[in-house]
């Protein structure tokens, strides 16, 4: 198989700070709802993306409207970036009815299609057929928009996988498939879910091209983003990119993550996208102290807002648990 | 007088004018192309329409759904065929837990108009996974609609309305039914309503519900109780989920009698809620217990011996009939 081509970029400062942004806004809106859950004021359905936001960042930056995401369940950060502000996606944690799902579910169970978002079920996996349906309509008006799909390495065991797969390839499908490898599915292993090192072997066995990057480098996910979005909307088919990294929390916020080691935590902490990636910023003088502190008030700010606008939101009517249910 | 057209023939004219008045309506699943479908009932709609639109899908039940879910997503009305609805249960999640739930979780935001078509039923020598009636699990799923006809002029008339239909539509076609029933159909912009059962035979002493292949067998035990002075009315459901209740209670008024016939095995079936309901709206009205004649709780065999003595048939749904008739 040919390797993928380089593809060059080039990002502005601004757009550079834009980055940064979204990975410090992601990652404090993770922390702070890991905080609302131990408060008690977040029931729970919280599955935070921590250490994982460069996967987010670098897929999603610069994204058409037009453009279909389907994110996982840890993906909170994919719907902020296309375009769901921070109150409704606070008030859906506090599933109040001004969140996406007036409070009927948790989390990313609900996907605005005026934005090109897809809500997934819990099941797995089960996202990857729509992405698949999604990038058909594409096809069939001849447009250049795209679907990116996301999956963990653990939904790449499931049927839906394979057949979703297997019909993109078939039908050169423009469509972006990003594995979030982190390592676990809940608390199993990858070497026992898969006989394979790298889940980006199995694009092959569809006939496209798969990648494994460094999944907390949000340049390196950018640019190996970049080239297939290139591919995609050029009518050259699906490319599969998985990104290595590491989830820092549990499975849930219930989940205490004994299965694993303090050590292999520190080590990937030590690997954390942020201070990287503000390392890089700051040697090529596009973040200086004065921009960090003002992009860090904006967060704290964002944070705050949507906190205090979920919390004083109106609860949902006992009526709505049966309404909505047919058009 | 109108064209008289078979079953099958029915279904395919409903496709392939619902194809031609909207764009947005494509069919897909398993030798659907120019093969035709396993049964014949996509038979020159790969001609007319063309590769995009009459899509020859790979062995995916459940990417075949989530494809649909896709594409509804953007707008499309995809229309799905199950080879045989026994392999539905490849699809399930995709029915059960992305599309019947999708509306209800995306706060009322969005629609999901897709057609599942289900070959289903027995009678045709087909043995345990080409003969079983699995509407029972799709009843059971709030957001779904079930619909099943009996007739050449329903097959049309309901699958444009489900085609038309914003919500999930789960379309079970008799496969014994496919060249037996023939008959007028509707033409042009004529649909047949979703939800609403249809009389078939008036009658003053029991009231029999039934649907789909059971109609026949239904009708002429019905016709063979005249003849012992016993009027039947017969009310052929039509749709399952909703199922007209009001057609079923303006009947039980005159009759105080219920017999329910199903094909689908006894437990839990339709006649189950049937009669569930009846008991908690109806019971003043009921002058003898509801009966039900259906498939015994086994699966559908082979031999034309074993499965003859499970289906239900003209005899002993008559027999069925006098003993509440003399109750």
């Amino acid at each position: 198989m040919p390797p993928i081509k380089r593809t060059k970029f080039k990002l502005t400062s601004e757009q550079l700070l834009e980055m940064f942004y979204w990975l410090k806004l992601i990652r404090a809106f993770d922390e702070r709802l890991s905080i609302l859950v131990k408060q008690g004021k977040v029931r729970s359905g919280v599955y935070t993306g921590i250490g994982q936001e460069a996967i987010i960042v670098g897929t999603c930056f610069g994204l058409r409207r037009e453009d279909f995401i389907c994110p996982l369940h840890r993906d909170l950060g994919a719907l902020l970036m296309k375009g769901v502000d921070a109150r409704t996606m606070m008030s859906q944690m506090f599933a109040k009815t001004t969140g996406l799902s007036k409070g009927r579910d948790s989390a990313l169970h609900s996907g605005v299609n005026e934005l090109g978002i897809f809500g997934n079920t819990s099941m797995l996996g089960a996202n990857l057929p729509v992405a698949a349906g999604l990038g058909y309509t594409f096809k069939m008006e001849k447009s250049d928009n795209v679907v990116i799909a996301y999956f963990g390495e653990g939904a790449s065991n499931v049927g839906d996988f394979h057949e979703a797969l297997n019909f993109a390839g078939v039908q050169q499908l423009p469509i972006v498939f990003i594995c979030e490898n982190n390592q676990y599915a809940y608390s199993v292993p990858l070497e026992k879910t898969m006989a394979i090192d790298d889940v980006a072997i199995r694009a092959e066995g569809y006939g496209f091209d798969g990648v494994a990057i460094n999944g907390n480098d949000v340049l390196a996910v950018y640019q190996a983003t970049q080239g297939a979005l290139a591919r995609a909307r050029g009518g050259d088919g699906p490319t599969l990119i998985e990104c290595k990294t590491y989830r820092w929390h549990g499975h849930s916020e219930h989940d205490k993550a004994f299965y694993r080691t303090d050590e292999e935590l520190a080590m990937w902490k030590s690997r954390d996208p942020i201070p990287t990636f503000t390392t890089y910023l700051r040697a090529r003088h596009v973040l200086d102290d004065q921009k960090l502190k003002e992009i860090e008030s904006k967060v704290e700010a964002t944070i705050e807002d949507a906190v205090e606008f979920a919390s004083s939101a109106p609860d949902p009517s006992p009526e709505d648990a049966v309404s909505d249910l047919y058009a | 007088m109108s064209k008289e057209l078979s079953y099958l023939e029915a279904i395919r004219e409903a496709l392939a004018e619902e194809m031609r008045r909207d764009p947005k309506v494509f069919v897909l699943g398993e030798d659907v192309g120019p093969y035709g479908g396993a049964f014949g009932v996509t038979q020159g709609l790969h001609e007319e329409f063309g590769d995009l639109r009459v899509v020859d899908t790979p062995i995916s039940e459940s990417a075949i759904v989530g494809i649909s879910i896709g594409a509804s997503q953007r707008g499309y009305r995809p229309v799905a065929e199950m080879q045989f609805a026994d392999f539905i249960s490849c699809g399930f999640d995709q029915i059960v837990n992305q599309a019947a739930t999708l509306r209800f979780r995306y706060g009322g935001r969005a629609t999901v108009p897709i057609v599942v078509r289900a070959p289903s039923g027995g009678n045709v020598g087909g043995g345990l996974y080409h003969s079983q009636n699995p509407e029972a699990w799709f009843i059971h799923r709030p957001g779904l609609k079930v619909v099943a006809p009996s007739t050449a002029f329903d097959a049309k008339g309901l699958l444009k309305a489900a085609i038309r239909d914003d919500n999930p539509v789960v379309y079970f076609e008799h496969k014994y039914l496919y060249r037996r029933a023939k008959g007028p159909v509707p033409e042009g912009d004529e649909v047949v309503p979703i939800g609403v059962a249809a009389t078939r035979r008036e009658g003053s002493d029991v009231t029999l519900v039934a649907y789909g292949a059971m109609m026949t067998p239904s009708l002429e035990a019905a016709d063979r109780l005249a003849k012992e002075g016993v009027e039947v009315e017969v009310i052929d459901l039509r749709t399952l989920l909703p199922f007209d209740k009001d057609a079923i209670f303006r009947s039980l008024d005159k009759t105080n009698r219920l017999l329910i016939v199903q094909e689908d095995v006894k437990t839990l079936g339709i006649g189950a809620e049937i009669s569930a309901v009846v008991m908690e709206e109806k019971f003043d009205r009921l002058d003898a217990p509801v009966m039900r004649v259906a498939y015994p709780d086994t699966h559908p065999p082979f031999s034309h011996i074993l499965e003859g003595a499970n289906l239900p048939n003209a005899d002993t749904i008559a027999a069925a009939l006098r003993k509440l008739a003399a109750y």
